[in-house]
């Protein structure tokens, strides 16, 4: 396998050696020299106007995967609860199975989550594969990784889909593994290719700064996990009562499912909303904060708006607020609805985690911060006169219950 | 004495914070940026140089490895400088291009030339792939248990380690029998900066160079070849908003805002 430049139609034009990241190409009389820091990137390829760049010697998929068929979704619970992520999956594994003309299951492991997987049908699942025992009462990723190996060896979906939850994060690369197969973390956009029916699986890299379109080559299922709040969950059905005959449980063997992990406890804080991906609206604060004492008003803000309190790494690192509430590079990446940054200037890292918000709405003194280019809507102006009288607004604004 | 070593897997990304994108052609611009050792790898070295401490007078050994280009041998100094004994440096041509499967089986096959290997440790994700994938691919690979998001080492000691991981609403405190893999998060500590005399150490340190026959990988097991998934395309998000600047008196911009909000269906 080589990455070759085509030395006739190559005009040393260096648009190649400007995008790669890596260092690896060079203008070497007038023609550009790929070098040994190159790792198949193909920014370059993309790039080239006059296609001189190219990939060869990789060998050809001649597999024959017609046995796979069926777009599957993994619904992760936490305790008995089927968590969002699993339902926006649904609906966006119904468009995918539509597109390919297929079933779209999905499968539920847990104890006593039936009652909240069912839920599923509503998004318009076909079959659900249900799993249930007290051994799974913990989210433990070496008995989850068997049971989803199990079911996905015995049906052989071709397309298989999980959340990029935390959990998700360590659990589907352990599947991935042992299926011997591709898979694509944290993807924000899928799509069929609809002349060779594979799944295109976006994604981004460098911090958000560039996307990857990635296929699974040689291998199936395909497999990709998406962020919580990439896609939009959609109900496409009230009635679900004859959901009994598209379940299928499996019995499993509770001796032959002894985790490794000794779980010896659970710590939530004490400030239960720390689970600040799983929110509409987030307010944040940054540097412009100046103490912990001041979160405290856009918390207020945060529960009259129905959501939770982010932060910047300054405010973090400043120990104004715990490490759960970051948002960024070094923290969490978040999705929400409506992101308010306050007090935050918005560095590339803090952008990294929060540029895919639907609504972004910045609150700054100083008119240069670059989150005001991030932002939908920009205020300059001082967050302690702003915020306090906001919510003074809300409070009177709303209507008496 | 019973000799164990901590590996510490390492990775050379470009510094993202100095990325542009050229406005007119819409492509990324290079130009300026750094290499450096992936940011959440210095967490992971710092741990295995204070889990080294920790185990004082006692024989462990802490060993960074990384997979990359021969310039990647620069981070693997940067390791030994703050601490680390040894080093090894995965680097063929054949390696290039790896997704975190191919990357994670070439580490495996080097980690099982290691011998006495306890604990593996990563970061939670590198800066320009950002998947996280290859610590838990890594320790399938390997058979062994694998805990992502490490904030702390509650208690290790040759056979066996308590910790404590961050998960997105809550902590989790295991116990795990050793071998095992961990990756660690921001939390769990504050990297310290190189001595002189770990610069120096490491400007003499000798750093071995495994290639695919030394690790006895066939090139269809290493690098794109060897990777399930393939990049197919590569380009840049578009902006699609226009900033609307909110302006006039703060009472003004408190109404507008308001309003906004009311839009939005959240007030």
């Amino acid at each position: 396998m080589e990455i070759k430049v085509d030395e006739k139609t190559c005009t040393g034009c260096s648009l190649c050696k400007k995008v790669c990241l890596y260092d690896a190409i060079e203008i070497v009389n007038g023609i550009a020299v790929i070098n040994e820091n190159c790792v198949f990137c193909g920014a370059c390829i993309e790039v080239c106007k006059f296609n001189s760049i190219e990939i060869t010697g990789l060998a050809e998929e001649k597999k024959d995967f017609s046995d796979y068929s069926g777009v599957c979704v993994y619904l992760e619970a936490s305790g008995s609860i089927i968590t969002d992520v699993g339902f926006e999956l649904i609906s966006e594994g119904r468009k995918l199975a539509d597109r390919l003309g297929v079933e779209l299951s999905a499968v539920a492991v847990g104890s006593s989550i039936k009652e909240s997987a069912v839920e599923a049908f509503r998004y318009g699942l076909d079959k659900l594969y249900l799993v249930e025992s007290p051994v799974f009462s913990n989210n433990l990723d070496d008995i989850f990784s068997k049971a989803l190996v199990q079911i996905l060896t015995r049906h052989k979906p071709e397309i298989f889909l999980a959340g990029a939850t935390w959990f998700g994060r360590t659990l589907i690369p352990k599947v991935a593994a042992i299926m011997k197969t591709g898979l694509t973390a944290d993807c924000t956009g899928l799509d069929i290719d609809s002349e060779r029916k594979i799944l295109l699986q976006t994604r981004p890299t460098f911090g958000g700064n560039i996307l990857a379109t990635i296929i699974t080559r040689n291998a199936r299922p395909q497999m990709a996990t998406v962020r919580p709040h990439v896609m939009e969950k959609k109900i496409i059905t009230g009635n679900i009562s004859d959901y009994e005959g598209k379940i299928e449980y499996i019995k499993i063997d509770d001796s032959k499912f002894k985790t490794k992990y000794k779980l010896l406890g659970v710590d939530k804080e004490l400030d239960g909303k720390i689970n600040i991906t799983d929110y509409d609206v987030i307010v944040s604060g940054g540097r412009g904060l100046g103490g912990s004492e001041k979160f405290l008003i856009l918390k207020e803000l945060a529960d009259l708006l129905g959501g939770v309190v982010g932060a910047s790494r300054a405010a973090v690192d400043s120990g104004w607020i715990s490490y759960p509430h970051q948002v960024g590079q070094t923290g969490k990446t978040v999705n929400p609805k409506i992101y308010i940054a306050c007090g935050i200037s918005g560095a590339i890292q803090h952008l990294a985690g929060m540029q895919t918000s639907d609504i972004i709405i910045a609150i700054n003194k100083d008119p240069g911060a670059p989150i005001f280019k991030a932002a939908n809507y920009g205020i300059e102006g001082d967050l302690f006169e702003i915020i306090p009288m906001l919510i003074k607004k809300v409070k009177n604004g709303k209507p008496l219950v | 004495m019973i000799k164990i070593k901590i590996v510490v897997c390492v990775k050379q990304v470009p510094g993202t914070t100095e990325i542009k994108i050229d406005p007119d052609t819409n492509t990324l611009i290079r130009e300026g940026v750094e290499n450096i050792i992936n940011p959440f790898d210095c967490y992971a070295v710092e741990e295995a140089v204070r889990i080294k401490e920790r185990f004082e007078g006692e024989s462990v050994e802490a060993v960074a490895i990384t997979m990359g280009p021969p310039q990647s041998v620069e981070i693997l100094k940067e390791a030994i400088s703050v601490g680390v004994d040894n080093a090894v440096l995965l680097s063929d041509r054949a390696f290039a291009g790896a997704d975190t499967w191919a990357t994670a089986a070439t580490l495996a096959r080097a980690i099982n030339k290691i011998e006495d290997c306890r604990l593996i440790i990563l970061g939670k994700q590198t800066l320009d792939g950002d998947t996280g994938q290859v610590g838990p691919e890594l320790a399938q690979k390997m058979n062994i248990p694998f805990i992502g998001y490490v904030s702390s080492i509650l208690e290790i000691d040759k056979n066996k380690m308590k910790v404590k991981r961050l998960m997105e609403d809550r902590y989790e405190t295991f116990e795990v029998n050793l071998p095992a893999a961990i990756s660690v998060v921001k939390d769990i500590n504050v990297p310290r900066v190189p001595s002189l005399r770990g610069k120096m150490k490491a400007k003499n340190a000798e750093i071995p160079v495994w290639d695919a026959q030394k690790l006895e990988a066939d090139e269809n097991e290493v690098g794109l070849s060897g990777s399930y998934t393939q990049v197919v395309k590569i380009f840049t998000p578009q902006i699609k908003h226009e900033t609307i600047k909110i302006e006039g008196t703060t009472g003004e911009q408190v109404e507008h805002l308001y309003k906004v909000l009311k839009e939005l269906n959240v007030i």
